[in-house]
């Protein structure tokens, strides 16, 4: 892996109102590398990723992209953006155009670049994820996880420098789980840099080369995920995990 | 059946003047809805806006042209404007503008539900796309809103139609009261008449606004 840093988060805060959701996060996230965060809902991991691409207004502290400072108005902020892609929970299509349109929307109109090319761009990768078939149907047509998979294209096809995904397959039933996160897997070994929220442990444990544990607006862990999973530090992410193990505690009444 | 009341409809121009009448009501509401649009489109975007006063105003503007019965506000517009500031607006035009003033109001607010009604993770699926708000607007917003609008304006439209039956009683002789005047010209000889223009007219009615509502329907089902 390389060293150089890709994306830095230098001192974040994040508040609405009185409320402070981030409260300086640091993190460093370097070339090819794939940063899983994980971290109890509500603590505020679709806000870090929010503001890692200007969504969301910083309260404090900066973002950097390639040594690019990211700030959340401006001219610039259009140009980052489309170095970071994003996906997210909601399927995010735009209903009124078909997948190929969808797909090739932003790169001709945003980067200007020629359709031609944006689609032949398109047509290779909607054969690799198997959707080449469905270039014409509208969103409604697809199901969920296929919906998902031309988000990430779409994505994609802006040749973005870093991927953000925001829990992709938590509005997914557990049949079409898999075909969304084949695609991202295949994405990380492509040297793809990724920030990957989840709650799909075993995912997070086969994709990630570091895992953050995000809770109290603080970053408490950061471990390689064989660590984290075996053998997390704090009280905190040992309950996390719990909160997923199955026991047998049924009793017998008989 | 020699006093059949059907037979009043080929009397003279009779028929002709009923659609004359007919003409005069569709012009109005046309003029009136083509006004609508645009303005309605403005108010509607206006009323989107996060300033409490817009908020305010158009909220007022709105409620107080519901509240109020068109046909107070076309006496108002006729009768009241001149007395008050010596414009002598006819007929015609005070219904315009009256019909205006409630068709922006409606189509504003079809508008600002249509706009309201584009969930907020399509902004942000733009805007991570690297969209300006101005390119979000124009390809994503403004095409989501037409789809949901087409229908509801062509809807809008068959009220019109029905509503401006109003301005006959700001002296208009649009085409119920043509029916009317032919129906008391030929009281005795044809008892019946009544019913016959009636029915004619409601026909009329039907045909008017029958294909608008049709097409609403099937551009509905196309978008869904
Ligand atoms: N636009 C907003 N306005 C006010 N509060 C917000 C806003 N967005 C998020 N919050 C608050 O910030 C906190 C963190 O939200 P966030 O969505 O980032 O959590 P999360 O970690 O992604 O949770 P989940 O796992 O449920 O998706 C929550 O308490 C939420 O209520
Ligand atoms: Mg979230």
């Amino acid at each position: 892996m390389e060293e150089r840093i890709q994306l830095k988060v230098k001192g974040l805060v994040k508040r609405f109102g009185s409320e402070t959701v981030l409260d300086g996060i640091d993190l460093d996230v370097h070339k090819g590398e794939v940063v899983v965060v994980l971290g109890p809902s509500g603590c505020g991991k679709s806000t870090l990723l929010r503001c890692m691409n200007g969504l969301e207004s910083l309260s404090e502290g900066n973002i950097f992209l390639d040594g690019e400072e990211v700030s959340s108005s401006g001219k610039k902020i259009t140009m980052l953006r489309q170095k970071i892609g994003m996906v997210f929970q909601s399927y995010d299509l735009f209903p009124h155009k078909n997948i190929m349109d969808n797909i090739t929307l932003a790169p001709v109109k945003v980067q200007k670049r020629p359709k031609k090319d944006v689609e032949s761009q398109a047509e290779k990768l909607l054969k690799r994820v198997g959707l080449w078939e469905k270039r014409k149907s509208y969103p409604r047509e697809l199901s969920g996880g296929q919906k998902q998979r031309v988000a990430i294209i779409r994505a994609l096809c802006m040749n973005p420098e870093v991927m953000l995904f925001d829990e992709v397959t938590a509005a997914l039933d557990p049949e079409m789980v898999r075909e969304v996160l084949d695609v991202m897997l295949e994405l990380a070994d492509g040297g793809m840099t990724m920030v990957i929220v989840t709650h799909e442990m075993q995912f997070a444990r086969a994709i990630a080369d570091r895992v953050i544990f995000l809770d109290g607006g603080n970053i408490v862990e950061d471990l390689p995920p064989e660590e984290f999973f075996t053998a997390p530090k704090t009280q905190r992410a040992k309950d996390f995990l719990q909160t997923f193990a199955y026991e047998k505690r049924r009793t017998d009444t008989n | 059946m020699r006093d059949s009341g059907i037979n009043v409809l080929f009397l003279g121009k009779n028929f002709l003047r009923l659609l004359e009448g007919l003409g005069v009501t569709l012009r109005i509401s046309l003029i009136a809805v083509l006004l609508s649009l645009p303005l309605g489109i403005l108010l509607g975007m206006f009323m989107t806006l996060k300033n409490p006063v817009s908020k305010a105003i158009s909220r007022i503007y709105l409620e107080f042209i519901r509240i109020m019965p068109q046909l107070v506000l076309l006496f108002i517009a006729y009768f009241g404007v001149t007395r008050m500031f010596g414009w002598n607006l006819s007929a015609d035009v005070s219904a315009v503008i009256v019909f205006t003033l409630w068709g922006t109001a409606e189509m504003g607010d079809l508008v600002r539900g249509a706009l309201i009604s584009i969930p907020r993770h399509q902004y942000d699926s733009a805007a991570a796309l690297g969209m300006t708000k101005v390119q979000t607007f124009i390809h994503v917003v403004v095409p989501q809103t037409m789809r949901r609008l087409i229908p509801l304006t062509i809807n809008l439209t068959t009220r019109m139609i029905k509503t401006t039956s109003l301005v006959v009683l700001i002296g208009m002789t649009e085409v119920l009261k043509v029916g009317k005047q032919i129906i008391d010209a030929n009281r005795f000889e044809y008892p019946t008449a009544a019913l016959w223009i009636y029915g004619v007219i409601f026909l009329l009615y039907f045909l008017a606004c029958w294909p608008i509502s049709m097409l609403a329907k099937k551009l509905e089902k196309r978008w869904r």
